[in-house]
This record gives C-alpha cells, sequence and structure tokens, in this order.
C-alpha cells in the first residue's frame, strides 16, 4: 500500500518525538498525558513517592523503546527531534542529555537537525539550561500562555509572568538562539486588552518564534467541569476570532510570518520538526501516549504511565490504539494538513504522491471552497484565505468523507 | 401446555388486564403466564407480552398482545384462558377498547400505593361501557407504603364495585396469583355464540410476517375457521383462502380449527395490508354471516406531523415502511405531502404524542431511516365564508383570513388527578392553557379529580411535563375528545433567511401569538448552527413580522492545534462533523437540524 507514497519514501526526512509524561503541576486545561510531580520535582524520585517514583523506570523503557523501534526507521535522516510533555525539564538536565545520546546514537539523526525541548518558566535556570543546549537541544519551546498573573492563576500555571523573561534571559545566557513562546487566548476572563498585552509582552522579549493558540476546552479537564457547571466565562466565538485577527496584525507588524494556522516565526525559523507533521511525512514517537507515523501505519502507545512502563518491560510492544488511513484517507490528510499551512497545497506535488489528482479524489471540492471565499487557487496552490483561516474546518471538511 | 382441540366453549375464558401506567399490568401477566406455564422457565424474561424492544426499553405496552393459557381450577376442570395485555397510556385508550371488544371480563389493576389514577377511571369506564366483568385487583401490596383498605375503599366510592370482590396480590412476589386466576374462571362468563351459525371473526389487531402475509388477530364470535376455508373480509367483499389458524402460546401455534369464543390468529396469504382492517369481520366466502360484529369506534387520529426523509432517495423506502407499521397499527393513518421546504413526504395521524414519538421511532429504528419530523398540530376545523367546511390537518393548508368565517379547534375533557397539595399549581397550569374548569371531586379526603375543558393543541405544548413536574411526578392525566370550538386563533409563519418555511407554520392563539413568536424565534436562533452567512429568523402573521432575531454569521471554526498525535482524532472530529451536517435538512441555503422542527413544543 502508498508504494510509491510519500509516506514509504526512504529518502524522505522523518522526525522523532519523544514523550516526557511528568510535569510540577496539571494546568486547568491540560488533557495531555503527565503526571504531577510537584515542587520537589525529580529529587522526590529518591523516596520513590508517587509520579516521581515513575521517573526512572519510564526513562528506562524508553530508552529501551527506542532500540526496540531503531529497525523500523532505519536509514531514515532525522531532521527533527522533539522532546514535549508534560514538561521535560522537570526532568535532570543530565537525563534528559542522556536520553537524547541515546537516542542520537541509534537513529540517523541530521548534524544539523532542529532539536526542541519544551520547558515551562520556573523549571529552568542559566546553569540547567547550559547543559540541555551543551548536550545537543538547539531549540527551546517555552510555555508562557500569558502575561497577566492573575490569568496564570486561573489557568492553573506553576509560573507567574515575571518568570517569563526570566526563562528567555536565561535561555539566551544559555546560547540558545532558536526560542518558542506558546501563548493561549480565548482564556476565561481574558480581555481584548489583556490579550493585545501579552502579544506585545511576548514580542518585546523577541522570540524567534510564536505559537498562538485559541484554548479548547477538553473533557476530563478541570474547565471541562467549570463549564458544566455554568463557571468558565470564556470570552465566546466572536470575541476570540476577534483575538485572532489581533495577533493575525500584530504579529505581522512585529517581522513574525504565519506560517500555520497557529505558528508565527521570523524568516529561517519555521519549526522544521513540526513542518513535517502538516507535510504529512514520518516521525517515530517514543514514550506513553505519543504517535508514530511510519509508512501506511498511524499507532498510539498507551497512555498510562505505569503501563507503558509495564509492557516495554516485558518485551511487549507499547502501542494502545494504530489505524492504517485506506489511500483516500491518507490522501485526505495530507490535503488538510497542507491547507493549515499559509503555503497552502501544491496540486501537482499532491497528485505526485497520490497517484491522483485532487479533483479526482474529491469531486467539486476545490470549487466549493473557492466559492466560499474560505481557499483560493492560485497557481498550483490551493490556500486559505484570511477569512479561511478561522473557518478552517469548513475547508478540511471537504477532505474527509 | 393447553389441551390441544377441542375445548368445550364454556370451558373458555377471554379476559384482559386494565390499568393506569406503572399499576404493575405486565408484570401480573408475567405471573399468570408463570402459574400456567404458558412458558418454559428458560425462555421467561420479564414483561414477556411486550414484544417490541421499545415496549421494554420504555416499560410501557404499546400494542395489545394475546396470549392463550391453559389452568387447571380448583373445581379440577381445565380451563383455556385467552388473556388480551393492552396497552396502559393514555394514547392508547383505543387499543384498549379493541381489546376490550374481545373479552368477556377485565382484571382492572390497582396500585397499592398511587389508588386509583386518571387511567385507572378512563380504562374501568370503559370496560364498563363494553359490558365487561370487572374484577379489581390490588397490586404491590408487598410495598411498605401499600394502603389497601383506602384503594378498596376508593374502589367503592369512584366506581361503585363491591370491595368483597377485591383481590389483593403482589405480581412482583407472586403473592395472590392463583386467587385471580379463580376469580377469571368462576366470575367471568365464557363465550357466548352459536357454533352453528356462519363464521363471525373480529380483527383486533395485526401484523405483518414476510413469509405468511398479513396475520389477522381475531376473536370467533360465531362459527369457525380452519385451514383451507375461504373467507371473506366484510368490509371489502375481498376473498381468500387460509392457509394457517392458530392461537398464541405466546408464540404463534398452529391449531386445527378455531372454534366459536376462541381468541387467535388467521393467515390467509394476504399481500396487501390494506386487506385486513382492523375492526372489519372475517366470514366464510361459502356461507357468509349476514352482518358484521358490531366493531368498536374507529380510531381518530387527534394529532398530525410531518415526516420526511432526510435523503429524497428514501422516499420510496419510507413508503414501503409506513405501509407496513400501519398494519401493525391500525391507529395510525398517512397520506403522501409536499413541502416547499421539505420535499415531497408524508402527512402521519396519530392517537396523542407518545403515539407519534413511538412510530418516529419505530420508522428510523426497525426501518432504519433518517427522518426530519414536523412539529405535530391538531385537526382545525374551519368556516368558510362561503359556509363550506374545511379540516385542516396541517397549518400551511389554512386559507387566507379573508376566506376565513370561523376557525375551530379540538377541545378535549380532561380528567386530572392530583394529591390536594398540587391543586392550586394544576389549576394555574390549566387557567394558562386556556382551561376551562368544570368541577373538582375528592376521591378520599387527599386525592382529587379535576374536571377541565381544554384545547387539546394546548396539551401538546409540553403539558404533560408540566403536570408532572409542578405534582412532583404525583398528578395523572387522560383526556377525552369533546368538540370543536370556536376560538380567536391565527396562522402563524416561520421566515428563515427571508424564505418562509412551510414545515414550520404554526396556528396560535392570538392572545399568545407575540409571546410564542418571540420564543419560537429566540428557540430557533438557539438550535440553527451558525452558517457561514448571517440568517434572519422571522414569525409572520399574514405580512406582518412580529418577531425577529439573527443567527449570526459563523466566525469560527477552526482547530488551533495538530501536531503528529492529533492528527487521527482531528480527522475523526471533522468527519463527525461532516456526518453532523448531512443529517441537517437543507433548505434553501440553510441546514436546519431536526430541532427546529420541533423548536415551537420546547417553548413555553
Amino acid at each position: 500500500m502508498n508504494g510509491g507514497g510519500p509516506a514509504a519514501d526512504r529518502r524522505k526526512p522523518a522526525g522523532l518525538y519523544v514523550h516526557v509524561p511528568f510535569c510540577l503541576r496539571k494546568c486547568n486545561y491540560c488533557d495531555f498525558i503527565s503526571l504531577p510531580i510537584g515542587r520537589g520535582g525529580a529529587a522526590g524520585e529518591a523516596a520513590g513517592a508517587g509520579a516521581a517514583g515513575l521517573i526512572r523506570p519510564y526513562l528506562a523503557a524508553v530508552r529501551r523503546e527506542a532500540d526496540r523501534r531503531a529497525p523500523e526507521i532505519a536509514g531514515r535522516t532525522i531532521e527533527g527531534v522533539y522532546f514535549g510533555g508534560g514538561t521535560p525539564t522537570t526532568l535532570d538536565p543530565r537525563d534528559l542529555a542522556g536520553l537524547l545520546e541515546h537516542v542520537s546514537a541509534r537513529y540517523a539523526v541530521d548534524p544539523r537537525a532542529e532539536v526542541t525541548i519544551e520547558a515551562n518558566p520556573g523549571t529552568v535556570d542559566v546553569a540547567r539550561l547550559k547543559d540541555l543546549r551543551a548536550a545537543g537541544f538547539n531549540r527551546l519551546s517555552l510555555g508562557a500562555q500569558a502575561f497577566q498573573d492573575p490569568l496564570l492563576a486561573r489557568l492553573g500555571r506553576a509560573h507567574d509572568a515575571a518568570a517569563i523573561g526570566a526563562a528567555v534571559a536565561a535561555a539566551r545566557a544559555a546560547g540558545f538562539t532558536d526560542l518558542n513562546l506558546d501563548l493561549i487566548y480565548g482564556l476565561p476572563g481574558q480581555t481584548a486588552a489583556d490579550w493585545r498585552a501579552t502579544l506585545r509582552a511576548a514580542i518585546a522579549l523577541g522570540p524567534e518564534h510564536i505559537a498562538a493558540y485559541a484554548l479548547k476546552v477538553e473533557p476530563g479537564t478541570p474547565f471541562h467541569r467549570d463549564q458544566a457547571t455554568g463557571r468558565l466565562d470564556l470570552p465566546g466565538e466572536d470575541a476570540e476570532a476577534a483575538m485572532y485577527e489581533e495577533a493575525r496584525e500584530t504579529l505581522a507588524l512585529a517581522g513574525y510570518e504565519q506560517y500555520e494556522l497557529s505558528n508565527w516565526a521570523r524568516p529561517g525559523h519555521r519549526s522544521r520538526h513540526n513542518l513535517l507533521y502538516w507535510h504529512n511525512r514520518d516521525y517515530a514517537g517514543l514514550g506513553a501516549a505519543a504517535w508514530s507515523h511510519l509508512g501506511a501505519r498511524r499507532w498510539g502507545n498507551v497512555r498510562d504511565v505505569a503501563e507503558y512502563v509495564r509492557l516495554v518491560e516485558a518485551g511487549a510492544d507499547p502501542v494502545g490504539e494504530s489505524e492504517e488511513p485506506d489511500p483516500r484517507r491518507a490522501a485526505g490528510e495530507t490535503a488538510f494538513l497542507a491547507l493549515r499551512l499559509l503555503d497552502g497545497l501544491s496540486l501537482t506535488e499532491f497528485a505526485a504522491e497520490h497517484g491522483r489528482s485532487l479533483e479526482e479524489l474529491f469531486p467539486g471540492a476545490i470549487g466549493r471552497v473557492t466559492t466560499s471565499g474560505l481557499a483560493a487557487l492560485e497557481g498550483d496552490r490551493l490556500r486559505l484565505t484570511g477569512r479561511g483561516l478561522l473557518l478552517a474546518n469548513r475547508v478540511f471538511q471537504e477532505f474527509v468523507d | 401446555m393447553p389441551a390441544d382441540r377441542p375445548v368445550a366453549q364454556d370451558h373458555l375464558r377471554n379476559f384482559c388486564i386494565i390499568a393506569h401506567i406503572d399499576h404493575g399490568k405486565s408484570t401480573l401477566a408475567d405471573r399468570i403466564l408463570d402459574l400456567t406455564g404458558a412458558i418454559a422457565a428458560r425462555d421467561m424474561q420479564d414483561q414477556v407480552l411486550d414484544q417490541m424492544d421499545l415496549e421494554r426499553e420504555r416499560g410501557i405496552t404499546i400494542k395489545a398482545t394475546a396470549v392463550n393459557l391453559a389452568y387447571r381450577a380448583r373445581d379440577g376442570q381445565e380451563y383455556v384462558l385467552n388473556l388480551i395485555d393492552t396497552p396502559g397510556h393514555v394514547d392508547f385508550s383505543y387499543e384498549v377498547s379493541r381489546s376490550l371488544a374481545a373479552c368477556e371480563g377485565a382484571l382492572l389493576i390497582v396500585d397499592a400505593t398511587q389508588g386509583i389514577e386518571a387511567q385507572t377511571l378512563a380504562n374501568a369506564y370503559l370496560a364498563m361501557e363494553h359490558d365487561l366483568v370487572l374484577i379489581p385487583v390490588i397490586n404491590k401490596i408487598d410495598l411498605p407504603s401499600a394502603d389497601v383498605d383506602r384503594v378498596k375503599a376508593q374502589i367503592r366510592d369512584v366506581l361503585g364495585l363491591d370491595p368483597d370482590g377485591v383481590i389483593s396480590v403482589s405480581a412482583k412476589e407472586g403473592v395472590g396469583i392463583d386467587e385471580v386466576l379463580e376469580a377469571v374462571v368462576k366470575r367471568i362468563p365464557p363465550p357466548s355464540g352459536d357454533p352453528g351459525a356462519p363464521l363471525q371473526a373480529l380483527i383486533f389487531d395485526s401484523h405483518y410476517d414476510s413469509y405468511k402475509g398479513a396475520i389477522s388477530y381475531v376473536r370467533v364470535f360465531s362459527g369457525s375457521v380452519r385451514k383451507g376455508v375461504r373467507i371473506r373480509m366484510m368490509a371489502t367483499g375481498k376473498d381468500f383462502e387460509v392457509t394457517e389458524v392458530g392461537v398464541f402460546r405466546p408464540a404463534l401455534t398452529q391449531i386445527d380449527d378455531l372454534p366459536t369464543g376462541d381468541v387467535g390468529y388467521i393467515a390467509a396469504g394476504v399481500k396487501n395490508v390494506r386487506d385486513t382492517r382492523v375492526g372489519d369481520t372475517i366470514t366464510t366466502a361459502e356461507r357468509p354471516a349476514a352482518a358484521p360484529v358490531p366493531g368498536y369506534r374507529k380510531a381518530t387520529p387527534m394529532v398530525y406531523c410531518g415526516l420526511y426523509p432526510v435523503e429524497p432517495t428514501d422516499y420510496e423506502p419510507l413508503r414501503e415502511a409506513l405501509e407496513k407499521l400501519q398494519l401493525n397499527d391500525a391507529a395510525f393513518v398517512y397520506e403522501p405531502e409536499t413541502s416547499a421546504a421539505l420535499g415531497f413526504g408524508f402527512r402521519g395521524g396519530f392517537l396523542g404524542l407518545l403515539h407519534m414519538e413511538i412510530v418516529q421511532e419505530r420508522l428510523e429504528r426497525e426501518y432504519d431511516l433518517d427522518l426530519v419530523t414536523t412539529a405535530p398540530n391538531v385537526v382545525y376545523r374551519v368556516i368558510l365564508t362561503d359556509g363550506s367546511v374545511q379540516m385542516i390537518d396541517n397549518p400551511v393548508d389554512m386559507p387566507t383570513p379573508d376566506r376565513i368565517a370561523e376557525i375551530q379547534e379540538p377541545f378535549v375533557k380532561a380528567s386530572l388527578i392530583t394529591p390536594n397539595d398540587y391543586l392550586g399549581p394544576l389549576m394555574d397550569l390549566c387557567r394558562d392553557r386556556r382551561g376551562i374548569f368544570v368541577t373538582m371531586e375528592y376521591l378520599d379526603t387527599t386525592r382529587v379529580e379535576l374536571i377541565y375543558e381544554l384545547p387539546l393543541g394546548e396539551i401538546m405544548f409540553d403539558f404533560f411535563d408540566q403536570l408532572k413536574s409542578r405534582s412532583r411526578g404525583y398528578a395523572s392525566l387522560d383526556y377525552d375528545f369533546l368538540a370543536y370550538r370556536a376560538g380567536d386563533l391565527v396562522r402563524m409563519d416561520l421566515l428563515i433567511n427571508e424564505e418562509p418555511v412551510d414545515a414550520l407554520s404554526v396556528v396560535v392563539h392570538r392572545e399568545k401569538m407575540l409571546p410564542r413568536a418571540r420564543a419560537l424565534t429566540e428557540k430557533l436562533k438557539e438550535v440553527i448552527p451558525r452558517h457561514l452567512f448571517e440568517i434572519p429568523v422571522q414569525a409572520a402573521i399574514g405580512r406582518t413580522i412580529v418577531a425577529r432575531e439573527t443567527v449570526k454569521a459563523l466566525r469560527k471554526d477552526v482547530l488551533a492545534k495538530c501536531y503528529g498525535g492529533d492528527i487521527t482524532r482531528k480527522r475523526k472530529l471533522l468527519e463527525k462533523q461532516k456526518k453532523g451536517k448531512k443529517r441537517m435538512k437543507r433548505v434553501g441555503q440553510v441546514d436546519l437540524p431536526q430541532e427546529a422542527f420541533m423548536a415551537v413544543l420546547t417553548i413555553e
């Protein structure tokens, strides 16, 4: 299946994702797999108490999974490595360095690869960041989210606004020249002025990359419970849309190019690892809840950290769910993932990859999305219009069944 | 198992069980089946006679079913009992009436903790009209809150029945069941009827079997019927050859001969469902009866709604499904109808709202059809200025005001039985629904029966839920058609995106026009999803807009995050969104969800 498709093409670059499911505390909006280990951090692990006690076995399990998976992706050049979480930097930098070294020895990581680690303000200082930089991490993604202490508190973040500036300064001092700040809008209690101030504060810190996400209330989170009981004062659809427009204008004015629905970068600083996802390329995911996409198959590891450890220790495959999208679905995914990018979808590349044209596979779709003004066809490229950016699902729906 | 034929006519007993909903009718039927060994223990499941999935799920009986039982009485003789189960909900009094016509007696079940409720009274009166012998049975005596003496007093004072004849049972615990069966044998008379006379078999129900064709459930009033006989349907004059006769045990069980007085089924390869009409009499072609059995009153649909396929290609399957459903449900009527907004569909007529819901649910479940159903309405009687009269079962057919001399709406006589604590709130409710107070009567020191005359159209707007919530679930309701009465009624149209949507038109009382117009447009604004453009929602009387709301244009529909771990989940989300849109009905440029057509029911 997909013999000539992109996924199986061994010459195409691939990515490597490592999930670190630990953090200081659980945020009120977070539905990621992550275990709060508290302020004691990794120090608590000696006592083997609770989640902290899982750190050692978990790191060992990820190494073992890396060994196991290495042949599956052998010979593929890894262009992007990404340590995400949780908050990877809640762990000891030596452990993170050790893990990076372990995977680098087993995968063909390009020497110029983008190697990102996620961090939260308050979990990093110059010394720790220097260790990480020295270990080979060359991009730091900081979860700033907002610059108002009340909003940060409402989000359940473990840091205040001042800690963001401190973290950026520390990152610079440690030699990171590729820095991302994550921001969230549409927060409960957030005003248009708050958001404007957040954008300005972020820009003032001069990161190379900014990601701005609309808050999504996920089932199982404290926010979801608040919403169910009517205690979540979200700004609403129209205000959120206005905040998005504000971000687009403000960031453009400050010299950030929007290259994806929620991502902006200074020229030359787009995230190469994340671009692999939007180009529907292959990636291996290691750790609990990590997803992999190799060839025609996509799978996710079990979400429970203890279960993940148990399975790997027992020599079993820790996969929890997996699917093999049929060629039509895979083609639809290529389309809607690429349409997330402001560069859009190249119709010739699409046809070359999937053996059939977009129009053949989804008759009339291009006509409908362009007529509605949500997308435009410029030469060979189909891309979202300004209005389409906010109504992207209406376009994407054309490419699923 | 019942001894096979022949059974002497004087050893036959035909009876049914009537009760208010939830008073334990189906449980008692189960126990009777247990005791007579009609069903092997391994086949026993709760509510044996409620065969439809829907009946079991809702815990109610919708259709009448029959079962043929053998019982050795204390006198040492073997009797054959035909038990006919009946529905307990107000909508289905018509089905009750059909079952009663096949019986000589009835068990009247009353809950020992609740006492007499509205359908207890209604069903008891119905049985009395049919000259049935009534055996009062007080059920649930095992419950701590049972008050047998109080309920006995009610039975004496309200129904005028002898309290000494009351049998106390616990159907759940199986207590007192043999007393009930003895009473059936001793107190209910055997069927009369001349075995030598020409065949007269009354069809009281039917169902469609894909192999045997239409199967008629009959009570034989005279003569007998067996395989090979040519029968004649007296209403249509059509003849068929009998392929099988049998009884219900409760599965259809073939026997040689269905004699006078017995209850059973006749299959005759009837392929056209219209040829076996419930209420018709079957006789033989060779020696036809002089006259049909006096039937029972024909079911009059009280409530109508539009039934449309979501996909136009489902029109034909829908037509076939309706035809089959009607065979199982004689009270349901339908005819083709065309809506400018919804295309080709049907207008269905129902006994009441529950009946309507059940038909809709059966169509979707048993026939796997996606339907759009419009809000139900009553039938209006319109006197035109030229003196002619029109019956209007769809608001959109209402003539223009200049041609109308008078609009009449159906009124019902409603009986509400409630603990006296809730009298005030219930009287407020009736007054609010344009009810006219008739009388109030104490059934005992705490329970009161209220009689109101109410427009049926008002009962459809969430009346039953209000009744229950205002009485904490303790009040019960029954009603019967009373008369058509003139009312100050107007037709209100709804415009979506400047286009009138015929399927949304309603008839409202002028006094309530403005609040209802506002509530309806607000509700529609709530249920119509945002589109890529702004959608005005307007209510109009004639050409005058009386209320307006706007569904604002969709601003934002985007998944902010999509990384490696999200792709499968996000694609599924998109697929789900798209499927949701497909289930909506496109009217002009606007996708309307099913809730939009029901909006009028959920306002207030």
